[in-house]
């Protein structure tokens, strides 16, 4: 007795019985699906998250002060004031760096005409834009000379030009007060929606560092230096270099805590990235508990089914089926009820992942390696929960069995 | 073991537990039955004959006594080895027909090929043979449920001759059919012993049916209580009754 007769036996049953063959599967259809969405799902938010982190700046590495300790009282990191501009154009001479643009950083309120908003302020190097990606939707970017003039120039993102131009006309040339200071807009930036942390990145005004610093604030030491890695493999040597660079320059020796800190989105990107792995795999012990479930479905009905088909079992034994036949013939039955399953649940679950993605906004990714996980996972289920209501046939006494109403 | 009778029973007892006592269902047969013959058991409901027929078919083993199908002591036989014995040298017929339902004629006559290892192309040239021998060619391509009860019963006829066994053993073969079907599956069976030298062992509690074959043995409680030709049995015992 070959297997192929086996198959063939099993697929016959299976398709004289179609309307309870598909209920039977539908569990494993469903578990099937929801392994293959969610691991799609998972791959595909992963790639979107690190998409995301990628587009905040090229290779991007920022350099932001440490804390101070006043009598004991420990800031957080980030209030010390030790890094100046010419920190940024040290770095600048590093090997390896692109660009460099230091910040700084405020809060206004500020007033266009009748209108006025509260918003982030940021004063930044011409190289910003580069570092950051970020395009402009109309006008242009102050240049090296705006710099070097503290010119009261400002580029503004979508949403302060909302708030303080509303009814869709240009605001190029126009003036915006910042602390009371004129500041003529010279460039409006690419919308560019919400940050990975939920903020509205086109809530903001930028304006030349040097104008911030001596024009609005007064001070002397820049919030953070933005570094741009020439790519994407010399990260870490740059990071080191910057360490080293900036413990020379701030007199740090040996014992001595840093007054900065240089942070590497890498990283960042990469704790986004492990958290969507354990999101992933939260999902993926759902979708398992789902093939379970389908799995014991699959049990069930098979035992309706062996004690449906007692007499033919009866039958079988008499006319000289080993035992092993019946054994095989309704282990195979469960398989390839599950197998088929599987199969289904694998296309509904591309199908599903692909809406999904479009919805999303993320790239489609069905890893082969989730789908044949899922696959065989639904097999090995259809054997496992299919073994006992086929060794139960296997075992039946013939007599009984034929005798049986 | 060319010249050794189909089947010879010695001593053999077949018990069943029933609270602290047993239940003898053969209580000590004696019974040899050779090639071509036809041999009808008759008896009351009860009286074992089916149990009988159980040990004959190798789907249970007896107790005690000894059992040599076709000279070989099958006492020691495996399971596995019991099964291969039932597929290639012996054919049941049922009181039910026990047709696969939703299953054509040709597939039900090829069942028995299936587990003996018959070569697919052969096995349809061989059921179709044999569904010819039985007289309902044409019904090979009918499912089960389309054919009346006499056309079942000759459809399982046909799985029970396919592979060519040494005994066919029928259970009540005609119990569930009218008189007319049940006079011509009966026809069948004298047929077939008569042209094909068909062994067949029936059980059977009507006189009607019993009589058609060569030889009756009465069965009463487990006991084998009168064994000889039909003629004879039928004079002394039904008369009796």
């Amino acid at each position: 007795m070959r297997v192929k007769a086996l198959v063939h036996l099993a697929w016959e049953a299976i398709v004289r019985n179609r309307a309870r063959s598909l209920l039977t599967m539908l569990g494993m259809i469903i578990g099937v699906a929801a392994v293959v969405i969610t691991i799609s799902i998972g791959v595909g938010a992963r790639e979107s998250i690190s998409a995301q982190i990628t587009g905040l700046g090229s290779n991007l590495l920022i350099v932001i002060p440490g804390s101070v300790n006043l009598n004991g009282v420990r800031t957080g990191t980030g209030a010390a004031s030790t890094l100046t501009p010419d920190d940024g154009l040290a770095i600048a001479k590093l090997p390896k760096v692109a660009a460099v643009s230091p910040g700084v950083g405020m809060h206004a309120q500020v007033i266009a005409g009748e209108n006025n908003w509260y918003t982030a302020v940021q004063g930044v190097a011409p190289t910003f834009t580069y570092i950051r990606e970020w395009h402009l939707a109309s006008g242009s970017f102050f240049t090296d000379a705006d710099d070097a003039a503290s010119a009261k120039v400002c580029v503004l993102g979508q949403t302060v030009i909302e708030n303080l131009f509303p009814g869709g006309a240009s605001p190029l040339g126009k003036t915006v007060l910042i602390r009371n200071v004129p500041f003529t807009v010279i460039g409006t930036f690419a919308r560019r929606g919400q940050s990975a942390s939920g903020q509205d990145q086109d809530d903001v005004i930028v304006i030349p560092f040097t104008a911030s610093m001596q024009r609005l604030t007064g001070t002397t030491f820049v919030n953070v230096i933005a570094v741009s890695a020439a790519d994407q493999a010399s990260i870490p040597l740059v990071q080191n270099e910057i360490f080293g660079l900036l413990r020379q320059r701030h007199r740090i020796v040996a014992g001595m805590d840093d007054d900065f800190d240089v942070r590497n989105l890498q990283d960042i990107a990469n704790a986004a990235a492990a958290s969507a792995t354990t999101m992933e795999f939260l999902l993926a012990g759902v979708a398992v508990v789902s093939l379970l479930v389908g799995g014991i479905g699959i049990m069930n009905i098979m035992l309706v089914s062996v004690t449906e088909r007692t007499r033919e079992i009866g039958l079988r034994i008499a006319v000289g089926a080993r035992s092993a036949a019946i054994l095989l013939q309704f282990l195979i039955e469960a398989v390839v009820l599950s197998g088929v399953g599987g199969l289904i649940g694998v296309l509904l679950g591309v199908i599903v992942a692909g809406a999904v993605a479009i919805f999303g906004h993320w790239p489609m990714a069905v890893p082969i390696t989730g789908v044949l996980l899922a696959f065989s996972f639904a097999a090995l289920t259809g054997i496992f929960f299919g073994y006992y209501p086929a060794s139960k046939a296997a075992h039946l006494d013939p007599i009984e069995a034929l005798r049986f109403e | 073991m060319r010249d050794a009778p189909v089947v010879a029973l010695v001593d053999v007892r077949k018990s069943y537990p029933i609270g602290e006592q047993r239940f003898y269902a053969l209580d000590g047969v004696d019974f040899t039955l050779n090639a071509g013959e036809f041999v009808a058991i008759m008896g009351p409901s009860g009286s074992g004959k089916s149990t009988l027929m159980h040990v004959i078919g190798l789907l249970t083993r007896p107790t005690s006594g000894q059992y040599l199908f076709e000279g070989q002591d099958v006492s020691s036989f495996s399971a596995d080895e019991l099964a291969d014995l039932r597929s290639r040298r012996l054919g049941f017929v049922f009181q039910s027909y026990n047709l696969l339902p939703r299953t054509t004629a040709l597939e039900n006559v090829e069942l028995p090929m299936v587990y003996a290892g018959v070569a697919e192309d052969e096995q349809r040239t061989r059921a179709l043979r044999a569904l010819e021998i039985v007289g309902v060619p044409e019904m090979a391509a009918h499912v089960s449920n389309q054919m009346s009860g006499g056309q079942q019963q000759r459809v399982a006829i046909a799985r029970a001759l396919v592979n060519d066994p040494s005994l066919i053993l029928a259970d009540e073969p005609t119990g569930a059919l009218d008189t007319k079907s049940s006079e011509e599956i009966m026809n069948l069976f004298a047929r077939l012993n008569a042209e094909r030298g068909m062994t067949i062992l029936l059980v059977t509690h009507e006189p009607s049916v019993g009589r058609k074959a060569k030889r009756v043995i009465m069965f009463r409680d487990g006991k084998i209580v009168a064994d000889g030709p039909t003629d004879e049995i039928f004079k002394r015992e039904i008369m009796a009754l």
